[in-house]
């Protein structure tokens, strides 16, 4: 276990300079996810097109890790089918949690991520953008209907 | 008054194990103490020799067992010095102590309108139970504010009492600042004016001589697990006078004298706020732990405990953008501390990484954090055990922090 593997240089580079740092307003959906273990607080807001999340942003405070864990979310989804980000939610879970996981060759930065598997308390911090940004997209989804209604007279 | 602090540091086995391939500096007794041999010792031959139920049986076991928890009960009742054991109410913690007096003492005395005076350095146990009973009867929490260096005055506390106050709860120490609170002087403010006083004690008891009657507060709550004893034991004192008017708050077993299906009687006190087969180990343990305690000598460990504390703060202070939250005058040996730039969360790591064990977070003390504006603090905590070393420890672990942040 060495902490260079929790903390590569992409890691301390996100935390330092959040990339989509801040809200989108007007907003499609917006979530708040909170640790209460270690007060990290974040909020989460994206813009819909259709099924495309046409973009993203993120603010709050946390530890490194759940800040660059945040900011590589937003560049890893932004533009990306609501398909494509469910199966990136799922292969980033996996990233974290399953020990033998071996990642698919297309999930770039996020495999700056691979560290926080062999640091267990801190998988949560981690993972709370991923649960924020699916809270968000629930809720943008539960509107769609509402959404689509104004839009056929 | 000096500690042999290498023959005590033997008395703690879990200090020789290592953690990530380097030996334990442990700096989080202000979260949980250390058990020495001789209350590891007196758990385990409770548990070999006279484990049965206590107050039921005749016999011989269950005789024994009820002297060893009695006996605890006398040895808590010297330790802080109750007038009688009926004042000494075994629980589970600090917490259930507070609960009890709440849901007991609370429900009983106060009304819609009514206030209770606590401070903005609570830890949660010393507001969530007040908050509860505020709720159930309609009354009204009223926190005492800090300044800037995490200490309560008492004008500021006397200014909040009013007629319609009924009760002041505070922290004999403060978990989160180390903050020696005023507590003789609060204790005579408020019975000037005809209001009873609950202190929780978690954090002072492991460190300065508590004395019931010279402080005359009227409820007193500590734990077991801050003092070097096992967790889930506790203690409420509670003056006898208020105690014996108390009406039960748990019913069960042990707490009353005769039930039948219409009534029930209660018990003498204290049993009658114990219902239910009780922590006997806890217990037992505990009353070594204070056996321990006194031999060591409570002025000497707080002077050890704070020397090293001066060492730690004056070592940390001198690190860039590292700031110490918590600078009362009166403090007991608690550092919590912020870096620029990086998170507590991320210190804990790294020091966990250097085998320096920390508590980071908001220590059960939301309202503090949200004063200073913090989402969470860095806290190393000493114990009797510590030594030089383990501050030095500290201090190159904390710098590692920067270089792996740099």
């Amino acid at each position: 276990m060495d902490l260079r593997d929790l903390y590569r240089e992409v890691i301390l580079d996100h935390n330092r300079s959040p990339r989509n740092f801040g809200r989108l307003e007007p907003a499609d959906a917006a979530a708040n996810g909170h640790n209460p273990l270690c007060g990290d607080r974040l909020h989460v807001t994206l813009k819909l097109d259709g099924e495309r999340l046409d973009d993203v942003r993120f603010d709050g405070q946390g530890c490194a890790i759940s800040v660059a864990s945040a900011s590589l979310m937003t560049e890893a989804v932004k533009g990306r089918s609501l398909a494509d980000v469910d199966r990136l939610y799922q292969q980033v879970h996996a990233l974290l949690t399953e020990q033998n996981y071996a990642p698919p060759t297309d999930l770039g930065k996020l495999m700056a991520l691979g560290g926080v598997r062999e640091f267990p308390v801190r998988v949560k911090c981690a993972s709370l953008c991923w649960h924020t940004l699916h809270a968000a997209l629930e809720a943008g989804r539960a509107e769609a209907p509402a959404v689509v209604s104004t839009e056929q007279p | 008054m000096s500690l042999d602090v290498a023959n005590l540091r033997a008395q703690f086995p879990i200090l020789q194990r290592q953690v990530n391939g380097r030996p334990l500096v442990y700096l989080d007794s202000a979260a949980s103490a250390q058990m020495p041999r001789p209350v590891l010792a007196a758990v385990d031959h409770y548990h070999r020799e006279l484990h049965s139920n206590v107050h039921r049986g005749v016999h011989t076991l269950s005789q024994q067992a009820t002297d060893a928890f009695e006996g605890a009960r006398e040895k808590v009742r010297a330790f802080i010095n109750a007038r009688s054991t009926r004042e000494i109410v075994f629980v589970r913690g600090t917490t259930e102590a507070i609960n009890l007096v709440a849901q007991s003492w609370g429900r009983q005395n106060l009304q819609a309108g009514d206030e209770i005076l606590i401070t903005h350095l609570e830890h949660h146990a010393n507001i969530v139970p007040w908050q509860m009973l505020c709720q159930a009867v309609g009354a009204k929490l009223v926190a005492a504010p800090l300044n800037q260096h995490g200490e309560v005055q008492l004008e500021a506390l006397q200014g909040l009492l009013s007629p319609r106050t009924r009760l002041v709860a505070v922290a004999h120490v403060s978990n989160a600042l180390g903050t020696v609170l005023p507590v003789r002087d609060i204790v005579a403010l408020a019975h000037a004016r005809g209001i009873p006083v609950l202190l929780d004690g978690a954090q002072a008891v492991a460190h300065e001589v508590v004395d019931v009657q010279a402080l005359d507060c009227d409820f007193y709550a500590f734990s077991g697990h801050k003092l070097y004893g096992p967790t889930g034991i506790g203690v409420l004192y509670a003056r006898e006078a208020l105690l014996k008017l108390m009406p039960p708050w748990q019913g069960g077993g042990d707490m009353i004298l005769t039930v039948s299906i219409e009534r029930s009687t209660w018990n003498d006190l204290p049993w009658r706020f114990e219902a239910g087969t009780p922590n006997i180990s806890g217990a037992i343990g505990l009353g070594a732990a204070i056996d321990f305690v006194e031999s060591v000598g409570r002025p000497a460990i707080a002077a050890h405990e704070g020397a090293l504390a001066a060492r730690a703060s004056e070592a940390l202070g001198r690190l860039p953008g590292l700031r110490l939250v918590g600078t009362a005058t009166h403090k007991a040996a608690v550092v919590s501390f912020t870096m620029d730039g990086v998170h507590p969360h991320d210190i804990g790591t790294i020091l966990d990484h250097e085998a320096v064990a920390i508590r980071t977070g908001h220590h059960c003390a939301m309202p503090v954090m949200e004063y200073y504006g913090l989402p969470a603090t860095a806290r190393a905590s000493f114990g009797c055990y510590n030594n030089e070393a383990d501050v030095e420890r500290l201090v190159a672990a904390v710098s590692r922090v920067r270089e792996v942040f740099s």
